[in-house]
């Protein structure tokens, strides 16, 4: 017996950023069917970089209202758009936008960092036809953009059922797109893999904790279950249970010990732009989240949860920490120092302190921009093979060695990004520390602060490792090709080698693949513009903030503040 | 025979799924391992919603539904991808990532 319907009552404007980046994606998908091939990739690019652009405004224009009425709940309360919602929902536009930009990039020759046909076998006839006709995998865009929109609602949700679906939205696109490398496609493939599965896996725990939690409250909206654990019964148990299965669904997405292990393969084996995306935009929107779930809706848990919150912090600072210091590969670097930066910020979730939230607030936006902004620049430094064309990216360490002479801005960018990660005062990064730190320290969890400062100084050895590298050793290249001995500053000026090399080159080719990669000099593309934009604006970001974080701790810290 | 018996079976199919996800070598059997966990799930869920008297926990499982179907597109392509370039499905055999 159905009566009349009614229709349920929407604020669009409340979430209209979400509104806008998921419309984007659902028009992407149209344009891919609808558009020629040969504009697709400009109106995809245009309404990729629209689309984020659009949602920063849409938040600063209700960001106001919400600073006054401390937030609404829109649909019946299964989105809570608080002040905590668009902060994040600021920072992962703002960095959703910058990764657009790194992921439109393309080098000389029209290639970007995605594989022409996806579809195609590595090595097949059919992939070489592909890559001939110049073809390109525009639809990478609409799933960034559904991707987006997945994070924006997963901090936002207002209840279990809406966590779970933003969760699939946020995840699934990224398993493909980790799969769509253009170079060492076996590497991107194998990380596709291993995210999909071990991501599979951690969304099936995350959903059984949530039914268990359903099972105690009987109800999935975040207010009537904050009600339920109020009182006490005999289904505590089942609570405690489902908490802890949620907040393993959790801990997976953010990269939190021991469900870190996907963390440095997928990162080194996806294409590097949404290697970037991933490790900036996945942390904040789980995060985000898993403040929300701690913080408002499971505030009377906060005893059960503590001592798994705690350990959790401790063995992600420290393994991070001491993973990343005998790593030899950039993007493996990056991966382990992301795991260590997901324990400072737990730091400040453990800190159960009001402060803690916007320190998490402000380390997430510091973390973000630094890690695009790396990111952008290992997509950057190429690879040239002694035939003098660009190859993939020289991800070795040791292939950054004498980068800062050959390129010094580049190299004084990476530096500073560096800088901010290790947490040194006058960069975002130390403004981040310090207010998640303190606030651990208000909050009475003195020991993880003592720990995250002695994990920091570690972890500086190996950002520092990589500043020698670049600034103070000698490059290495000409050791394999001993006939034709580049002159010192030579990685990127490679055509030093067109004289003299050409012949060896062909000889060397014919040798074995080892020796062959050895050959290759390490160079720095200019690329169309696109990465370097958003590098700047990462760097802008990082020293503007550390020099002065006054206006952003007051932008965050006046509405940081949850919806019961 | 209470509902409690059904949290019971539920509770158990998780585990057989969560147990064939970490023991099992093959792809595709360590993804029907993943299915048996988001179907145990959803008995559950069931359950809850029988035993609260209220629709939602039934709402959920549809929408579970929906989810697993679409993770079983984004899976298999994924599978199929590596399978076509190695010849094998096996987690052991995809080990190029380490350190």
């Amino acid at each position: 017996m159905i009566a009349a319907f009614t229709a349920p009552h929407v604020a669009w404007t409340a979430i209209a950023p979400v509104v806008i980046v998921l419309g984007a994606g659902v028009v992407g998908v149209l344009v891919e069917a609808f558009v020629p091939a040969r504009f697709r990739r400009t109106v995809q690019v245009v309404l990729a970089i629209a689309a984020p652009a659009a949602a920063v405004v849409a938040v600063a224009a209700l960001w106001q209202g919400v600073k006054q009425t401390g937030g609404t709940s829109v649909l019946g309360g299964s989105v809570l758009v608080d002040g905590p919602t668009l902060v994040t929902w600021l920072v992962l536009a703002a960095l959703g936008l910058l990764s657009v930009l790194l992921v439109a990039d393309r080098i000389e020759g029209g290639e970007d960092a995605f594989a022409p046909s996806v579809a195609a076998v590595p090595g097949s006839a059919y992939e070489e036809q592909a890559r001939a006709a110049g073809s390109m995998q525009t639809e990478v865009y609409p799933l960034v953009m559904f991707a987006l929109g997945g994070m924006m609602m997963f901090p936002a949700a207002g209840d279990l059922l809406t966590l779970f679906v933003a969760l699939e939205v946020l995840s699934l696109p990224l398993y493909l797109l980790a799969g769509t490398a253009r170079r060492r496609r076996l590497l991107s493939q194998e990380a596709s893999m291993k995210y999909f599965l071990l991501g599979a896996f951690a969304s099936a725990l995350f959903l059984f904790g949530i039914a268990l939690i359903y099972g105690y409250a009987g109800s999935i909206r975040f207010s009537d279950i904050t009600t339920a654990t109020a009182t006490p019964s005999d289904l505590d148990p089942l609570l405690v249970i489902g908490l802890l299965f949620l907040l393993v669904g959790l801990l997976f997405k953010i990269g939190a010990v021991p469900f870190h292990l996907w963390t440095p393969d997928v990162y080194q084996g996806a294409p590097t732009p949404i290697t970037a995306f991933m490790a900036a935009c996945t942390k904040v929107a789980a995060f985000g989240a898993l403040l929300r779930v701690v913080y408002a809706v499971f505030p009377g848990l906060n005893w059960d949860i503590n001592p798994v919150l705690w350990i959790v912090a401790i063995a992600t600072m420290v393994v991070g920490t001491v993973a990343a210091l005998v790593q030899n590969d950039v993007k493996r670097l990056l991966a382990y120092s992301s795991i260590a930066h997901a324990g400072f910020v737990l730091t400040g979730i453990v800190a159960f302190d009001e402060r803690g939230i916007a320190a998490v607030l402000i380390y997430l936006l510091a973390y973000g921009a630094a890690t695009v902004g790396a990111f952008g620049i290992v997509s950057l430094v190429r690879e040239r093979s002694a035939d003098g064309s660009v190859v993939g990216e020289a991800t070795a360490l040791s292939q950054w060695a004498g980068l800062g002479r050959s390129h010094p801005v580049l190299a004084v960018t990476f530096t500073l990004f560096l800088l901010s990660f290790a947490g040194i005062p006058l960069t975002a990064g130390f403004i981040g520390k310090f207010a998640v730190f303190s606030a651990a320290v208000a909050g009475g969890a003195w020991p993880l602060a003592l720990i995250g400062v002695l994990a920091s100084a570690a972890a500086a050895f190996f950002y520092v490792r990589i500043i020698v590298l670049m600034f103070f050793t000698e490059a290495q290249d000409d050791e394999a090709t001993g006939e034709a001995p580049v002159p010192a500053p030579a990685p990127a000026v490679a055509p030093a080698d067109e004289d003299g090399g050409s012949a060896v080159a062909v000889a060397q080719r014919t040798a074995t693949a080892t020796v062959a990669q050895r050959t290759t000099t390490t160079v720095v593309v200019r690329g169309e513009g696109f990465a370097t934009v958003a590098i700047a604006v990462c760097a802008i970001v990082t020293v503007v903030v550390g020099i002065d974080p006054t206006p952003v701790l007051d932008l965050i810290g006046g509405v940081a503040k949850f919806l019961p | 025979m209470t509902l409690t018996h059904y949290v019971v079976l539920a509770a158990i199919l998780f585990s057989i799924g969560a147990t064939t996800v970490l023991v099992r070598r093959n792809a595709i059997i360590v993804f029907m391992g993943v299915e048996l966990m988001l179907n145990a799930t959803n008995l559950a869920l069931v359950t809850f919603s029988r035993m609260h008297g209220n629709l939602t926990g039934q709402v959920l499982a549809f929408f579970v539904m929906v989810v697993a179907a679409a993770e079983v597109v984004i899976g298999l392509a994924i599978i199929i991808s590596i399978f076509r370039t190695r010849r094998s499905a096996s987690v052991d055999d995809v080990n190029l990532l380490k350190g």
